[in-house]
């Protein structure tokens, strides 16, 4: 039965799919590699989330070997969910990744970025399919190591010292988060999620076990970019490829954040039931993020770190509905995390068609090209809208999630904060559209062509999602939440 | 299943998606879908039938995107016939951009008036604040941008504070249907306030004069018929018989009286009237009694007529004159008798002359305050209706019309905008003599006579002495104009110094506060921008050695908090 080996094919085609990319070094054939692997990836998370739906959790034991001692795959409706947006962002990413790639890495380097962008994808698959937390840690890594390598094939030099700095952070992110697993395993023995699960409440009192988790919501805070935790990403988002840009933004961010949730709703049963601040200490940061970041970002001069501290800020509102601790505030974060992918997904897909053409994102180097590129400016405009969470886009549902998350709890200032944060999206979505709308374009710019129908289609693919599930989002919402219940329900 | 019939295409569309129809197309084809879209729209209107007509699920709620109502019907009506007369006078701008920005501003103002549920007027209400925005912005002039960008964050707001308001009602009743309700939650209230923000109340009534009198000889007519508007029908809809607005309307009347005395700029001096007017409307809407709210309706209707009339006329000497002024205007009525005339008329409207739309709707809020046993409203109004005489009736087309000659000879304007000033010169006219139709569009049955003999004499009196009052202190008016002149005339009309002085120095106080505030406001933007600024600690590039610290930091204190 193919349908019970899901769960390791999963992680399994991409993995093998990167070693054979690696040792042949041809572009074309590289990239058809990619693009199959993601697709086949993308049909078995689409399988998966239809049996998970149907049936309940799926349980794999990797080679026959029982849990709690041996590693088990667990996908549950919250994972397949990650599943699917991740392999879905993906095979999007790679339609559109030769011409871009073409033009911003070096052509005998392309086969490599096929194999790292893999790797990647097989280690965050592997992040979310796992139930186990120390193979979580390995999969983190893959997905990480793989990361620092694709940054750097940027042209832009700085690309280097960001991929470096992220390579130092994240590694520290890591090493806090095996800390904290370790601790974990002193104090009950076990890996397992549900496992550990069951046996942590027992210790909970415990400073080992409190110190555990400090370890870990820090190290993955670092992963996922929560404010302060933040300074490897705008950096990284500007100088990297802007396929990869697109790819981290859209897929990273949001499995570290799966992760977050994993551990402290899984396995520690939620904050409330250990009486940790969590939930406050998240709060106070995810304000911090949505308002600190999205000034940051009104001033930027470059339209792909305008994007980067957007997203910090856009990882506030996923974390503002995490630390709400009921099971509207987790639907909305879920929902964020699948819109943001796809706002972000769209308009650094957008930004990688300008820079084909244009050789820069400088704002103030866009000026008319809204005339000259319309089918991408026009993409972007409806990712910004989005971004600012107008009715009809999906950002609009995950701030009427949140706000209604807010309201349930009597917490009517922190409602206000979420819209009041989104003007200042506003503010930064609008920058680009004056310059590219208001502005008369320069002279060397009445040559300048929209950019080939293989990169502008899947740019509006992601932009038609962002309506599309805007105007039907009954079943993203239904999918948010019967996975916010499996977190809540404990165990998963 | 949905069966497209006539009946469930909705009217806001037409006009919404149409006005994209006019970048594409030239010259007569152009001129025909301007005007055609209006019309279609406005017979599509009256087949909507009275109740729900399109529903659907939406986030766990029933949604009515198109309903049919009696009220909504009026105003609906009324707005299309201001789209109508506004691209007509509009029609030759050379851009498109104002037509367009116009007509879909005109399309979510009537969609407003067809929605059943609270969330599909929050989506025309946000698309009204940004095509109004780019009608302002449409005008071309750096200080036309400007104001745009202030008039946008103002209208922004006041959606975020709606939003809010909204998601909090969805909360606590479960639902989003648009009913009457009162002010008692917190949720109410915000939906209140982010309907007055709109509304023009204070202490944000400022962004109107502000704004509109930046826009192009045309855009103005567009602006002054549907923001303040919409509200006025939302807040009769949501919020009849509340108290409070009674308060806020007699604020709104009084602000725009005096500011609307005191100022220069022909236009800014029709805006500051809109205030006035809409706070009539509003008082009307706070008494709550079926007479004083059909007076706001059938009010609504009229003003919308008058002063948009009163606009054109003031943009058409824009328009071939290039000032706006009044000391730089007067003694236009020799070579602009058309025009003259028709703002004329718009003027005696505006001060409810006999014969005209305002004398059928405005005595009709006095009349409910007086009925409710409201003295002092009453009196107020009363007070403030001759105000009105003074600055919109006889000061505005005295200084521009008539005067000294300025030794401007401006020719008549192009055809379509006499035209679009006739239609609504018609309206006013024909409304003020044959009150009946409107009468049998407004909400309730009506049971006030106008053209009593009682009524006409008080009205004639009332205007008579004004009148008296404007000429006897011309000369003031002339040298100053400054607000000392209203606060002496209010002094002897009603012996009532207390209030105007409370007024005046609640004037100074507002823009003491302002100063202050816009200070604050400045000084959080310096600190915003030096920690935010391309060179802030925020957004520079941290030296991994200080980000490690950091994490370190945080880890810290993350323990501390956990342990402690």
């Amino acid at each position: 039965m193919i349908n019970s080996q899901l769960p390791i094919l999963q992680v399994m085609v991409p993995l093998l799919a990167a070693s054979l990319c690696a040792i042949l070094p041809f572009r074309r054939l590289t990239w058809l590699i990619a693009l199959a692997a993601s697709l086949a990836a993308l049909a078995i998370s689409l399988n998966l989330l239809v049996l998970v739906l149907n049936d309940g959790p799926i349980s794999y034991a990797l080679g026959d070997w029982a849990a709690p001692w041996g590693i088990e795959y667990r996908v549950d409706a919250l994972s397949a969910f990650v599943l699917v947006l991740v392999s879905a962002l993906g095979s999007i990413i790679m339609v559109f990744a030769p011409t871009s790639l073409a033009r911003e890495i070096d052509a005998d380097r392309v086969f490599l970025f096929h194999a790292m962008y893999l790797l990647n994808l097989a280690g965050l698959l592997g992040m979310a399919v796992t139930g186990d937390v120390f193979n979580l840690f390995v999969f983190l890594e893959i997905s990480s190591l793989s990361s620092y390598v694709m940054i750097g094939l940027g042209r832009d030099r700085r690309a280097l010292t960001a991929a470096f700095q992220y390579l130092i952070m994240g590694t520290v992110g890591a090493t806090f988060y095996v800390i904290g697993v370790g601790m974990m395993y002193m104090m009950t023995g076990t890996l397992n999620m549900a496992d550990l699960g069951t046996r942590l409440p027992e210790v909970a009192a415990t400073r080992t076990v409190i110190a555990a988790m400090a370890f870990i919501v820090v190290g993955l805070g670092l992963k996922l970019a929560i404010v302060p935790l933040h300074f490897w990403l705008p950096n990284a988002y500007a100088y990297a490829p802007t396929v990869v840009s697109a790819f981290l933004a859209a897929t990273a961010t949001k499995v570290a954040l799966y992760a977050l949730l994993r551990i402290v709703f899984t396995v520690f049963g939620g904050p409330a039931m250990i009486g940790l601040p969590v939930d406050q200490i998240l709060l106070v940061l995810a304000i911090v993020a949505m308002f600190g970041a999205s000034a940051v970002a009104i001033y930027q001069t470059d339209a792909k770190r305008l994007l980067a501290y957007s997203s910090l800020a856009q990882i506030g509102y996923m974390v503002l509905g995490i630390s709400f601790l009921s099971a509207t505030g987790l639907t909305a974060t879920i929902i964020h995390l699948f819109n943001h992918a796809l706002m972000k997904g769209a308009l650094f897909l957008a930004l990688g068609c300008i820079y084909l053409r244009l050789g820069s994102v400088q704002i103030e180097k866009m000026a008319g090209l809204g005339r000259r590129m319309p089918w991408t400016m026009g993409a972007f405009v409806v990712g910004g809208l989005s971004l600012i969470g107008i009715p009809l886009t999906v950002g609009f549902i995950s701030k009427w999630y949140l706000i209604q998350a807010a309201l349930e709890r009597g917490w009517w200032l922190v409602a206000a904060l979420i819209l009041l944060s989104s003007l200042l999206a506003v503010i930064y979505v609008w920058r680009v559209v004056e310059v590219a709308y208001f502005q008369a374009p320069s002279d060397d710019m009445l040559q300048l062509r929209e950019a080939p129908a293989v990169m502008v289609v899947p740019v509006w693919v992601l932009a038609g999602a962002n309506v599309y599930f805007g105007v039907n989002p009954q079943q993203t919402i239904r999918a948010a939440q019967s996975a916010a219940a499996a977190l809540l329900g404990g165990g998963g | 299943m949905i069966i497209m019939t006539v009946s469930t295409i909705p009217p806001a569309l037409i006009l919404i998606l149409g006005a994209f129809l006019l970048p594409l197309t030239v010259g007569n084809v152009r001129r025909a879908v301007l005007l055609a879209l209006p019309v279609m729209a406005l017979a599509v209107l009256w087949q909507v039938p009275d109740g729900p007509v399109l529903t659907f699920d939406f986030l766990g709620q029933e949604l009515v995107p198109l309903q049919g109502s009696t009220l909504g019907r009026l105003f609906g009506t009324v707005f299309l016939i201001m789209a109508f007369a506004g691209g007509l006078f509009a029609m030759a701008q050379k851009r498109s951009t104002e037509l367009v920005a116009g007509y879909i501003y005109a399309g979510s103002a009537v969609g407003v008036t067809q929605a059943g549920d609270l969330l599909t007027i929050l989506v025309f209400w946000e698309g009204m604040a940004v095509a109004s925005g780019l009608v302002i912005w449409a005008a071309g002039t750096a200080a036309a941008y400007r104001a745009a960008m202030r008039y946008m964050m103002v209208h922004l707001l006041g959606g975020v504070v709606l939003m809010v308001g909204i998601a909090g009602y969805a909360v606590e009743t479960g639902s989003l249907a648009f009913v009457a309700m009162q002010p008692e939650s917190v949720a109410t209230w915000l939906i209140l306030i982010g309907f007055l923000v709109n509304a023009g109340a204070p202490p944000l009534s400022a962004w109107l004069p502000d704004a509109y009198p930046e826009t192009s000889y045309s855009g103005m007519a567009f602006l002054s018929a549907f923001t303040t508007k919409t509200a006025v029908y939302v807040l009769l809809v949501g919020f009849a018989g509340t108290q409070v607005l009674i308060y806020m309307g007699l604020y709104m009347i009084f602000y725009g009286l005096i500011y609307a005395l005191q100022e220069n700029d022909m236009r800014r001096i029709l805006a500051y009237s809109i205030i006035n007017q809409v706070g009539f409307m509003v008082v009307g809407i706070g008494i709550g009694t079926p007479m004083a709210l059909n007076g706001a309706a059938a009010l609504a209707f009229a003003h919308i007529i008058y002063k948009a009339l009163l606009l054109m006329s003031a943009g058409s000497v824009l328009h071939m004159t290039g000032r706006r002024k009044c000391t730089d205007l007067g003694g236009l009525f020799q070579s602009m008798p058309i025009t003259a005339t028709l703002g004329i008329i718009g003027a005696l409207s505006i001060s409810a002359f006999p014969l005209t739309s305002g004398f059928v709707s405005k005595s009709m809020v006095s009349q409910a305050a007086f009925d409710a046993q409201m003295g002092a409203v009453w009196l107020l109004l009363t007070a403030a209706s001759a105000g009105t005489v003074l600055y919109a009736g006889i000061k505005f087309p005295w200084f521009v019309f008539f005067q000294k000659d300025s030794g401007l000879r401006p020719a008549e304007p192009p055809w379509n905008m006499r035209l679009a000033m006739m239609l609504l010169a018609g309206l006013s006219i024909g409304l003020g003599i044959f009150p009946e139709p409107l009468y049998r569009l407004l909400p309730f049955a009506v049971e006030f006579v106008p053209y009593t003999v009682p009524h006409v004499l008080n009205i004639l009196q009332l205007l008579l002495f004004s009148g008296l009052a404007f000429f006897l202190l011309l000369p003031l008016m002339k040298r100053t104009l400054t607000i000392s002149l209203d606060t002496d005339w209010l002094y002897r009309r009603l012996g009532n110094r207390l209030g105007v002085l409370l007024l005046t120095r609640g004037g100074a106080l507002y823009a003491g506060l302002r100063q202050f505030a816009l200070a604050l406001l400045g000084r959080g933007m310096a600190l915003v921008f030096r920690y935010s600024g391309p060179k802030g600690a925020f957004a520079r590039t941290w030296y991994t050695g200080d980000a490690i610290m950091t994490v370190t930091v945080v880890l810290a204190v993350m323990l501390a908090l956990f342990f402690f």
